[in-house]
């Protein structure tokens, strides 16, 4: 089926983005656009909230857009949707999709958060989960304004478990390429998530180890060396799952110190501002499935354990920016 | 031979502090890398605090021509100051002693390709926080290890009575046949809790021995201890003592179990204030030496290339050396 069919005025569904931020603030400025798509977001940030309903939000950077979102601190004004799409951090999943949970009685909700395990979680709560994955990226610039920094594609496939159907993926897809956000619907998107978990959880960690950018791990033997360790781990635990990955991370990885060299991973940038990461994810998701499959990941092990002691270290100094 | 004359080579942390205790016993005279520095201590003498309080008068200078005799010199500065140190050193002091307490290994090896001292092997785990250039808080007042080093025909006998010296002055000392078990377990020890804290930014706290639970720091220290455990055994190192079993002791003790009174390891001060590390002494000399024996230790390989690359982050000219 297209879109095609589907399109023709009147209001063809509400979306609720879950955790409005940089990322949730792409999706729900771009489908804001449509006007056959109603936006709602939840996020608890009460000045961000408040911003967005009396100016609109507002998007600048890779794309100028200025979105009538309906933006709640309260689930319990939101209306019931048919979509969900998930944005938050991956500590705020369980919490923020049981705050929501009403929401979406009868609604499909996709996560496009980093890392694994975020549709477990929503799985508990929802009966319809879509698995997402993201390149776009972004920061929130003030309340109410969001800088798009990076395109890229998303891909969406039902979450094995609990599935959406194949035609709300559908729907879905068709709905966020139209608004501007080229989206793909696979009958797996395993593929794609692992993919980009790996290529994750072998730079990240290690630019808020090292304070070097993306560009220096590569350059450097020694740090080109230990990425190469920890997505030959990662790799492993993808196949011992049956998960075929869309494309070799170590490829992604030196491809990315040449489009982006100067780029500081955003764990580095959590780390600088003494924010919590999510390495519990990220190289803790890749640990958590090699350890059901019997794969072993000392490397992403040791990992987990220096970011968790380094997050460890934060709680007794001054909390730094950021919530 | 009656040792009645010492002269402390480097006057840091550790050099002050077997200056400030030993001046109290015997005839001590300093060998300082700044001028300046010598001025003070022979203008104010030395004070000790914290576990001893003492104040003692010494000679000292930045030339090392200008040196009264002496029969033992301890040469107490950093590894990574040694070939300088051992160079002014040369064609000095015959007849003397020399006893090295770097950390890490092959301190011994370097010094004598300066002079035909006989070597004495040392390591030490005292610690102390330097306050000026003539006030040192004595902290930990744990033992110096000491023994005649292989490569010279270094007596025994000279050892012991150096080391009866110094737990005459006060200070914590054994005197061993054979230092190698000593000095490898330490290394070991240092490797593991030098890196973890470089990297984490945490002390030398409780974490770095819980192993209740995946991600805990300990589970990564106890698997760095154990590659380094199988590089003595593969060396046919018998160890001194278990270093696991000193990491737990260390943190039970009153001064770190709580992290306001924490020890610092010198790695962490050094990545705090952005110096060359003594990592390429430490793990990095463990490393080698795995590959020396064929034992593979993949952890203690990412540690060490994680802190080269730190290092890295603050000082590009390093960027060349790291393997």
């Amino acid at each position: 089926m297209g879109a095609e069919r589907r399109r023709g005025g009147g209001l063809s569904m509400r979306v609720c983005i879950v955790g409005c931020g940089a990322v949730g603030g792409l999706f729900a400025a771009h489908l804001a656009t449509l006007e056959d798509v109603e936006v709602w977001a939840y996020d608890v940030v009460a000045e961000h909230v408040a911003a967005i309903n009396a100016a609109g939000l507002r998007l600048t950077g890779r794309a100028e857009i200025l979105a009538t979102v309906n933006a709640r601190t309260d689930p319990a004004e939101i209306p019931p949707c048919q979509f969900g799409i998930v944005a938050t951090k991956a500590m705020f999943t369980e919490r923020a999709i049981a705050e929501c949970a009403g929401v979406f009685v009868d609604g499909a909700v996709c996560s496009v958060q980093n890392g694994v395990g975020n549709e477990e979680l929503i799985a508990e709560h929802v009966s319809r989960v879509i698995r997402g994955t993201t390149f776009p990226a972004g920061h929130v610039v003030a309340p109410g304004v969001v800088a798009m920094d990076t395109g890229g594609d998303t891909w969406i496939g039902p979450f094995e478990d609990r599935p959406a159907s194949a035609d709300e993926i559908e729907r879905l897809a068709q709905a966020l390429t139209r608004g501007g956000m080229p989206t793909v619907a696979l009958a797996d998107a395993r593929g794609a998530q692992w993919t980009k978990l790996i290529f994750n959880a072998a730079s990240n960690p290690l630019g808020a180890l090292t304070g070097l950018t993306h560009g220096r791990l590569c350059e450097l033997p020694a740090t080109r060396e230990l990425i190469r360790g920890l997505v030959r781990e990662g790799v492993a635990v993808a196949e011992s799952l049956g998960i075929t990955l869309d494309s070799d991370p170590d490829e992604l990885i030196d491809h990315a110190a040449e489009v982006a060299y100067d780029h500081r991973s955003s764990m580095l940038q959590d780390a600088l501002a003494h924010r919590r990461t999510e390495i519990d994810v990220l190289n803790g998701g890749i640990v958590a499935f090699g350890a059901q499959t019997g794969t072993p990941t000392p490397l992403n092990e040791a990992i987990v354990a220096l970011i968790a002691g380094m997050e460890h270290g934060w709680d007794s100094q001054p909390p730094g920016e950021g919530r | 031979m009656a040792i009645s004359r010492i002269c402390v080579i480097g006057a840091g942390t550790i050099g002050s502090l077997y200056a400030g205790h030993l001046a109290s016993v015997c005839e001590v005279s300093v060998l300082t890398r700044r001028s300046e520095h010598a001025a003070m201590l022979r203008e104010h003498g030395l004070a000790i605090s914290g576990k001893h309080e003492r104040h003692v008068e010494l000679f000292a200078t930045a030339e090392p021509a200008e040196l009264p005799r002496f029969d033992v010199g301890i040469i107490a500065c950093k590894a990574l100051d040694l070939e300088l140190t051992a160079s002014r050193l040369a064609g000095q002091a015959a007849g003397a002693a020399m006893m090295t307490v770097q950390n890490g290994l092959g301190a011994e090896t370097v010094l004598a390709r300066h002079g035909a001292w006989p070597i004495i092997s040392a390591v030490t785990f005292m610690s102390g926080i330097r306050h000026s250039d003539v006030h040192v808080e004595y902290e930990l007042d744990t033992e110096t290890w000491m023994g005649p080093w292989a490569g010279t025909a270094t007596p025994y006998e000279l050892v012991a009575e150096l080391a009866a010296l110094m737990i005459s002055a006060g200070l914590q000392a054994e005197a061993m046949a054979d230092l190698l078990p000593a000095q490898w377990s330490k290394l070991i020890f240092n490797s593991a809790i030098n890196t973890v804290a470089a990297l984490t930014g945490l002390p030398h706290v409780g974490l770095f021995a819980q192993e209740r639970e995946f991600g805990d720091l300990g589970l990564l220290v106890h698997g760095l201890i154990d590659e380094g455990v199988a590089v003595a055994a593969a060396a046919g190192v018998s160890l001194h003592e278990d270093p696991w079993e000193m990491n737990v002791l260390a943190v039970a003790r009153g001064e770190t179990a709580h992290s306001d009174y924490a020890h610092r390891p010198s790695m962490l001060e050094d990545v705090v204030a952005q110096r060359p590390t003594e990592v390429e002494f430490i793990t990095g000399a463990l490393v080698r030496e795995a590959a020396r024996v064929g034992v593979e230790v993949p952890l203690s390989t990412a540690m060490y290339r994680l802190v080269r690359a730190r290092e890295a982050s603050w000082a590009p000219s390093v960027a060349g050396a790291v393997v």
